[in-house]
């Protein structure tokens, strides 16, 4: 067994449509490593959404397996599911999916609603303070969204989805909705968090700009794996360098330092 | 995910929009304000028709001694000399149902006041627990006599409107001395009128004095007093004191001799036999207890054997507690269907706006659930915003029908009575109302797909 954190064997989903059986993944073997920084590409219907689904355990795949940190996951039931969404996986959406005139301290903890550790009030809220100082929040804890730009929202989005620690980020479509300067600042805020934390991320885009800046790409075509490359400039980025550029970057004066 | 932490996000979606929440718990807010207020306001006026109907003597219980037969010729009902004052005592101490109970000895004399005379429809000798049963306290006048004076057969009384207009002429009897039989008694205090009864009888029509006066100065003295009206079983102190000491083995005999001198020390005036005992149950639904009670108690009493029949009998005014029981249940039946009908309106608003929330809140619903929220944890979520709405709601009508309640009384004087079951079904029931429609829009919530409430627009 390798120490791949994320290993498809064979996923295949299918959706019945009334009469027509529609095969969106037509069997899909994929190994992700941990402090692993993926892109996953392809046009639209290639079914890199439906693969995101799954490997979120939002969906469950028709046929073939997924283990997730050591567990097969596409047996489980919803219930246990839910459970593994709250402690080992983050989520970062297109829309940021924040709750209306709700705080950014209590967005962030919300997760924790759902998680059975007997953690205080006060200790989750110091979590959750000290990851919205990590994503440069930390004067806006009181903010609700209405007040907050759409960069400021997917940061928030980025430290609720780190509040239960969790080994793997799925991101789909992060910058979809945002200009290219926030752009490069969330994705100046991955490459740190990958860097630093050795968080394994996935990014679901469209954008090859995005996925220039990813150490490996996936692209799928009409439910099957087109290509497997990494990136060659990315990969050798150490750590540190990367360090070195994040902190840069998420300061508004400063963001001019990513590529 | 714990009940408390449910109940923070559930307030915590309440207040994020305080106007709605508001408006939707108009329904139940208005609904249980209704019936809070209705709730007291009812009970205030039917207990006043209670206080009145038992005023008439609704709660009453009349006790006769039984039969005495001789060779087959029956006497008829109070012709035995079975019921002693020993067992109004008793009754009065065993028998919890039992509010009052008082000896009756009855006599029909004339009454003389200077150059006037007049023969009262009723002399009572009795206790002043009778002046309680019926309901007949305070005096309009002077004072009652006391249970010393009752011991002692002390010549005191008190007289009925009537009797103050025929013999002294509507001025103030209280200190004046009238005559019964010869025997002088003192008038220390005048009742309030209480008209007639049922049956056109004249109650004010009465004199009222401890029976022990009546029983052995009045009726037993002199031949011609001892008609004592239909009963006739006070008629003659010497032979009804002989005859109750053989009736109860092993209880002594004695009647005291009538106390002439008035100086001398109480003597005991047991085991003597009364004409009627009148009792009063604690409540109009405590009649019948009251009546096994004192059934079980007199039989023990009575030393009757298994199979041996009553030897007194217990009439009660079922017809006027009927109707007592009837007015205040018509009362609260009709403000029962009244509060169902609008809490179920209220409920379908609870209903109808909690499912405007889901379909709102999808996504919110969807995000909830990707970071792992159960199905399950969706449902109480949901179920308790709906509960805890109501109950606020609840609370919040309690208030106003309070508020109600008391304005009438103050500006309307109603009688107003705080009811305290209302209060506690009012909160059960909204709490349960939110339950029950809360529930549907909850198992929709919960009953989302992720992938799809995520994408919702």
């Amino acid at each position: 067994m390798t120490d791949a954190l994320i290993k498809l064997r064979d996923i295949r989903r299918t959706f019945h449509l009334g009469e027509i059986d529609l095969q969106v993944l037509r069997g899909i073997s994929l190994d992700i490593n941990r402090g692993e920084l993926v892109s996953l590409t392809g046009p639209s219907g290639s079914g890199k959404s439906t693969l995101m689904n799954i490997l979120g355990c939002l969906d469950r795949p028709t046929s073939g397996e997924y283990w997730l940190d050591g567990v097969e996951t596409s047996g489980l039931s919803n219930d246990r599911r839910a459970m593994i969404r709250n402690q080992k996986i983050g989520f970062v959406f297109q829309s940021f999916n924040l709750l209306p005139r709700t705080s950014a301290l209590e967005q962030v903890m919300m997760p924790l609603a759902y998680t059975a550790s007997g953690l205080s009030e006060r200790e989750a809220k110091k979590r959750a303070v000290a990851l919205l100082d990590r994503v440069g929040l930390a004067q806006r804890l009181d903010h609700t969204p209405a007040q907050l730009s759409g960069g400021q929202q997917q940061r928030i989005a980025i430290a609720r989805a780190l509040i239960n620690h969790p080994p793997v980020l799925f991101a789909d479509e992060p910058t979809g909705n945002l200009d290219s300067k926030t752009t490069n600042e969330i994705l100046a805020m991955f490459q740190a968090l990958n860097a630093d934390e050795g968080i394994t991320i996935v990014i679901v885009t469209h954008d090859p700009f995005v996925a220039s800046h990813t150490k490996r790409n996936v692209h799928l075509i009409d439910g099957l794996i087109d290509s497997d490359t990494p990136n060659e400039r990315m990969a050798r980025l150490t750590a540190g360098e990367a360090a070195q550029r994040a902190p840069a970057s998420m300061s508004p004066s400063a963001t001019g330092a990513t590529p | 995910m714990t009940l408390t932490k449910t109940f923070a996000t559930s307030l915590k979606a309440l207040t994020r929009n305080i106007t709605r929440s508001a408006l939707t718990v108009l329904g139940i807010v208005i609904g249980i304000a209704a019936v809070i207020a209705m709730m007291e306001i009812g009970k205030g006026s039917s207990s006043s028709i209670s206080k009145t109907i038992s005023s008439m003597g609704a709660n009453n219980l009349l006790l006769f001694p039984g039969t005495a037969a001789s060779g087959g010729v029956s006497f008829g009902a109070g012709s035995s000399l079975t019921m002693t004052a020993e067992d109004c005592e008793a009754i009065l101490r065993d028998c919890p149902a039992v509010a009052h109970a008082a000896p009756l000895v009855r006599a029909r004399v004339q009454v003389i006041y200077q150059d006037k005379n007049w023969v009262p429809n009723q002399i009572a000798g009795t206790t002043p627990e009778y002046l309680a049963a019926r309901d007949w306290l305070p005096l309009a006048e002077g004072e009652v006599f006391s249970e010393g004076e009752v011991r002692n057969s002390s010549r005191v009384c008190l007289v009925g409107q009537t009797i103050v207009r025929e013999l002294f002429g509507g001025k103030s009897p209280v200190g004046a001395e009238i005559r019964l039989q010869g025997v002088g008694f003192r008038v220390l205090g005048v009742l309030t009128s209480k008209g007639a009864n049922a049956f056109g009888q004249d109650q004010d029509d009465v004199v009222v004095a401890p029976w022990t006066t009546i029983k052995y100065r009045v009726n037993g003295s002199g031949g011609s007093g001892g008609s004592s009206g239909s009963s006739g079983s006070s008629g003659g102190s010497a032979s009804g004191g002989s005859s109750s000491g053989s009736v109860y083995p092993g209880a002594a005999s004695v009647f005291p001799p009538p106390n002439t001198t008035g100086g001398q020390a109480a003597m005991p005036v047991r085991f003597a036999n009364v004409d009627q005992i009148y009792c009063s149950a604690v409540g109009p639904d405590q009649i019948q207890p009251a009546i096994r009670q004192i059934t079980q108690l007199l039989r023990e009493r009575h030393r009757l054997r298994e199979g041996e029949p009553d030897d007194f009998s217990i009439r009660d005014m079922t017809e006027m507690a009927k109707a007592l029981s009837g007015s205040t249940s018509t009362m609260t039946n009709l403000l029962l269907a009244v509060a169902l009908i609008s809490l179920v309106v209220g409920g379908v608003g609870i209903m109808n706006i909690m499912l405007v929330s889901v379909t709102e809140r999808t996504r919110e619903i969807g995000l909830r659930m990707a970071v792992g929220a159960r199905a399950r944890d969706i449902l109480t979520q949901f179920l308790m915003e709906a509960t805890l709405l109501c109950l606020i709601g609840g609370i919040t009508g309690l208030a106003l029908g309070r508020g109600a309640a008391m304005m009438v009384k103050e500006f309307l004087h109603w009688p107003v009575e705080a009811s305290v079951e209302a209060v506690v079904a009012s909160i059960f029931v909204s709490a349960s109302v939110g339950m029950v429609f809360g529930f549907y829009p909850a198992w929709k919530a919960s009953r989302l797909d992720p992938i799809e409430a995520l994408r919702y627009e």
